[in-house]
C-alpha cells in the first residue's frame, strides 16, 4: 500500500509516516498543498490522508485538485478541528473522517476500509 | 387553614400573573411596572367613569331633596292657611253676630233683660260657643247681663279690654280660665249713640270649638296644631308643646301678614317644620308643627333608592374597570414576557454558539500537539518494539503506553467538546436518546464522583433512533440534570429512566432525592424569571427555557415533587417530528 500523508505539522506526519512504514505501509508525506500535488503527480499513491486546515490550500481544496490528477485515489481526512463545516465537507467528500489524535490501528483500519 | 389564610388563598386565586412580577432590574427587566400601570389604569378609568356618575347623582339628590322639601312646605303652608281661615272665620262670624245685634237693637231694648236673653238664646242656637252677654254703658258699668255669672253692675272702666274696645271699636281677648276653670275668651263691640254717647256689648266665648277644629286636623305621626298669643302662651291645647296658658316650647315667630313655614329644631334637637299665621284682628297666632323626618319620608325612600342605584352602578363600573384593566395589563405583560424570552433565547443561542466555537477552537489547538505527542510516543514505542533499540524496552513500552493512554483520554475529552459544540448548531438529525443522556452525564461525572452522587440510568426496553434536534435535547437534559444536582445533598441519588409510551412516544424521567419544591411554587416554576435562587445568581430562566425547548420539539414537560423527598421531571417526545414544527424551527434558526 502506497499512501501520501499531508499535514502542515511536519513533526506529526514524519513520525506517522515512519510508524506506518513499520507496519508495512509505504507512507510518504508532504507539509504543503503544493508539495502534495507535486508528489501526487510524480507517484502512484493509492490513498491520501489529508489535514483539513492548512495554509494556502485547505484539505477540501487539495482533495479536489488531487481528484483532477488522480480521480481513482481514495481520500481520508484527518483533522484536529470539528467544526460543522468540516464535518459536513469531510462527510460529503470522503469515505472517512477522523479527528486527531487517532490510534494508528484505527487509521490503518480506515485505510483498508477505504481501499476495500 | 385559618380564616386569614383562606382569604389569602382566595385572593391568590384571583391575583393576575403580572402581580408579583419583580424583574425590574437586570438585562431582562420588564418595560413596565405592571402593578403601577394597573393601578394607574384603574384609577384613571374609575375617575373618568365615576366622577360624572357621582356628580349627576349628587345633583339629582339635591334637586329631589329641594323638590320634596318645597312640596312639604307648600302643603304645610296650605294646611296652616286653611286652618287660620277657619279660626278667623269662627271669630269674625261671632263678632259679626254681635255687630248685627247692636245694629238691630236699640240701646233701650238691650237694657231689657228679656230682650238680652232672647239675643243670647238666638246667638247660642245660631252660632254656638256663646256663654253670656253683657251691656256696659259709657261709664264702664255693666247695666244689663245674661249668663251663668253674677256680673250685673260690675265696673269695667279701669280694665284693659274696655279701654282697647273704646280705642279700636271692637276687641278680641286672649284665652283665660275664669271662675269655672274653663278656657274662654271675650269679644266686645262698641256702639256709638246719636247723642254722642256709646255702649259696649260684650260676650264670653267658649274656645272648645276652636280646640275641636285643631284636633280634627290630619296631622299624622307626631304633628301638632295650636294657637298662642303674642307672648307665647298657649291658647289652645297642645299635644307636645306645653299645657294650656303655659309658655310654648317654641320661639314666638316674627310677625308676617302671610302664612309662613320655617324649618327648625325642637327642644329634643329633632328637625321640625313649623307653619304659622297671625290671625288678623286678634292677638292669636296659629301654629302647625310637623316632624321633618315624617314629612321627608318619601325623600328618604328616594334617597335609599339613589344610594342603592349609586352603589350598584359603582360596583358594576368598578368590576368592569378591574376586568378590563387586568386583561389589558396582562396582555402587555405577556407581550413583554415574550419579548424578554425571545431576547434571552437569542442571546442564549448566541452564547452557546460562541461557547461552541470557543470549544472547537480550543479542541483544535490542543488536538494538533496531542497528535504530535501521540505520534512521537507511538514512534518511540515502535522503535523499541519493532527494532529492539533499547535494553529496558519492556519498562519503556509500559511508560509509553501510559503516555499514549493519557493522550487517548485527552483526545476523548476534546472530541466530546467538539461533538458538543457541533451539535449546538445542528438541527434535526437521527438521535439515540441514550447517547444524548450519556453525553450530558459525561460532563457531570466528576461532580457526581466528588459529591458521591449515585447516577442510575434505566432503560427497560430499547428505544429506536428518532429524528430530533440533538442540541436542544442536550440543553434540555443538561438543564434538568444540573437542576437535580443543585437540589441534592452530597450522597444523593439521581435516577434517569427512559421508557417507551406506546409506539410513537418516549418519556424520560429525571428524579432526584433532593429538597423538593413547595406546592405553591410548583405551578410557577416554568414561568420566566421565577427563581428561588435569585440571591445565588439564578435568572429564573433555566426551566422556562427548558419548557420552551421541549415545546419546540413537540414534547411535554411536567413535574412531580414532594417537599423534603425529591422531584421528578417527566419529558415526553414524539418519535416522529411534526413536519410543521421542523420547518418552523429550521426557518427560525436561519
Amino acid at each position: 500500500m502506497k499512501i501520501l500523508l499531508v499535514d502542515d505539522e511536519q513533526e506529526l506526519v514524519s513520525a506517522l509516516a515512519e510508524r506506518l512504514s513499520f507496519r508495512g505501509i509505504d507512507a510518504d508525506f508532504a507539509v504543503t498543498g503544493e508539495e502534495a500535488l507535486k508528489k501526487v503527480g510524480d507517484n502512484a499513491y493509492e490513498l491520501a490522508v489529508l489535514d483539513m486546515k492548512m495554509p494556502k490550500i485547505s484539505g477540501i481544496k487539495l482533495k479536489q485538485e488531487i481528484m483532477k490528477i488522480r480521480p481513482d485515489m481514495r481520500i481520508i481526512f484527518l483533522t484536529g478541528h470539528g467544526s460543522e463545516e468540516d464535518f459536513k465537507a469531510g462527510s460529503a467528500e470522503s469515505s472517512a473522517y477522523l479527528v486527531k489524535p487517532v490510534k494508528i490501528e484505527d487509521l490503518i483500519a480506515k485505510m483498508r476500509e477505504a481501499l476495500a | 387553614m385559618s380564616t386569614p389564610g383562606k382569604l389569602r388563598a382566595l385572593l391568590a386565586k384571583f391575583r393576575p400573573a403580572f402581580w408579583d412580577q419583580r424583574a425590574e432590574e437586570g438585562p431582562y427587566k420588564s418595560l413596565f411596572n405592571y402593578q403601577r400601570t394597573w393601578r394607574l389604569s384603574v384609577g384613571l378609568l374609575a375617575a373618568v367613569a365615576l366622577a360624572p356618575l357621582c356628580i349627576m347623582t349628587a345633583i339629582d339628590y339635591n334637586v329631589s331633596k329641594r323638590a320634596i322639601s318645597s312640596e312639604n312646605k307648600l302643603t304645610m303652608g296650605r294646611l296652616t292657611s286653611n286652618t287660620r281661615r277657619s279660626v278667623a272665620y269662627f271669630l269674625d262670624e261671632r263678632r259679626a253676630a254681635l255687630d248685627f245685634i247692636v245694629r238691630e237693637e236699640t240701646f233701650a231694648g238691650l237694657t231689657r233683660q228679656d230682650r238680652l236673653e232672647d239675643a243670647l238664646k238666638n246667638l247660642k242656637s245660631g252660632f254656638g260657643g256663646f256663654l253670656d252677654l253683657g251691656l256696659i254703658d259709657a261709664s264702664g258699668r255693666q247695666i244689663a247681663y245674661v249668663g251663668p255669672y253674677s256680673l250685673l253692675g260690675r265696673d269695667y272702666s279701669g280694665q284693659d279690654w274696655f279701654k282697647n274696645t273704646l280705642a279700636q271699636g271692637h276687641y278680641i281677648s286672649d284665652v283665660f280660665l275664669g271662675f269655672r276653670n274653663v278656657p274662654h275668651m271675650i269679644i266686645a263691640i262698641k256702639k256709638d249713640l246719636p247723642d254722642g254717647s256709646f255702649y259696649v256689648l260684650r260676650t264670653t266665648l267658649d274656645t272648645k270649638p276652636i280646640n275641636d277644629l285643631l284636633k280634627s286636623l290630619d296631622l299624622s305621626g307626631i304633628g301638632d296644631a295650636f294657637i298662642i298669643n303674642k307672648d307665647g302662651a298657649l291658647q289652645t291645647y297642645s299635644r307636645y308643646h306645653g299645657g294650656l296658658l303655659e309658655k310654648v316650647s317654641l320661639p314666638v315667630p316674627e310677625y308676617s301678614a302671610r302664612t309662613e313655614v320655617l324649618e327648625m329644631k325642637n327642644k329634643d334637637g329633632e328637625g321640625i317644620f313649623v307653619g304659622y299665621a297671625y290671625i288678623q284682628g286678634s292677638p292669636l297666632i296659629l301654629i302647625v308643627v310637623k316632624n321633618a323626618a315624617e314629612l321627608m319620608k318619601p325623600w328618604y325612600d328616594i334617597r335609599l333608592e339613589l344610594v342603592w342605584f349609586l352603589a350598584a352602578s359603582i360596583l358594576v363600573i368598578l368590576l368592569v374597570i378591574l376586568g378590563v384593566a387586568t386583561y389589558m395589563v396582562n396582555k402587555i405583560y405577556v407581550a413583554d414576557q415574550t419579548r424578554a424570552m425571545t431576547l434571552h433565547q437569542v442571546e442564549h443561542t448566541n452564547k452557546m454558539a460562541s461557547i461552541g466555537r470557543l470549544a472547537a477552537g480550543v479542541a483544535h489547538e490542543i488536538n494538533n500537539p496531542l497528535a504530535i505527542i501521540n505520534e512521537k510516543a507511538g514512534l518511540l514505542r515502535d522503535l523499541i518494539v519493532y527494532k529492539g533499540q533499547c535494553e529496558e524496552g519492556g519498562r519503556l513500552v509500559g511508560l509509553i503506553d501510559s503516555v499514549l493512554g493519557s493522550v487517548e483520554r485527552c483526545g476523548a475529552i476534546t472530541k466530546r467538546l467538539l461533538g458538543f459544540a457541533r451539535h449546538i448548531e445542528v438541527s434535526i438529525q437521527p438521535v439515540k436518546i441514550q447517547d444524548v443522556i450519556e453525553e450530558v452525564l459525561s460532563f457531570l461525572t466528576k461532580e457526581a464522583e466528588y459529591r458521591s452522587i449515585r447516577v442510575d440510568v434505566d432503560m427497560p426496553a430499547p428505544v429506536p433512533v428518532f429524528e430530533s434536534d440533538r442540541g436542544k435535547l442536550q440543553q434540555i437534559f443538561l438543564n434538568l440534570i444540573n437542576n437535580a444536582f443543585q437540589a441534592m445533598n452530597d450522597g444523593g441519588r439521581l435516577g434517569i429512566r427512559i421508557v417507551m409510551q406506546g409506539e410513537n412516544r418516549v418519556t424520560v424521567s429525571v428524579s432526584d432525592d433532593g429538597c423538593g419544591i413547595p406546592a405553591a411554587d410548583l405551578k410557577r416554576i416554568f414561568d420566566p424569571f421565577f427563581s428561588t435562587k435569585t440571591k445565588k445568581g439564578g435568572t429564573g430562566l433555566g426551566l422556562s427555557i427548558t419548557y420552551g425547548l421541549v415545546q419546540e420539539l413537540g414534547g411535554t414537560l411536567r413535574v412531580e415533587s414532594a417537599l423534603g423527598k425529591g422531584t421528578t421531571f417527566y419529558v415526553s417526545f414524539p418519535l416522529k417530528q411534526d413536519q410543521r414544527t421542523v420547518r418552523r424551527e429550521n426557518s427560525s434558526g436561519g
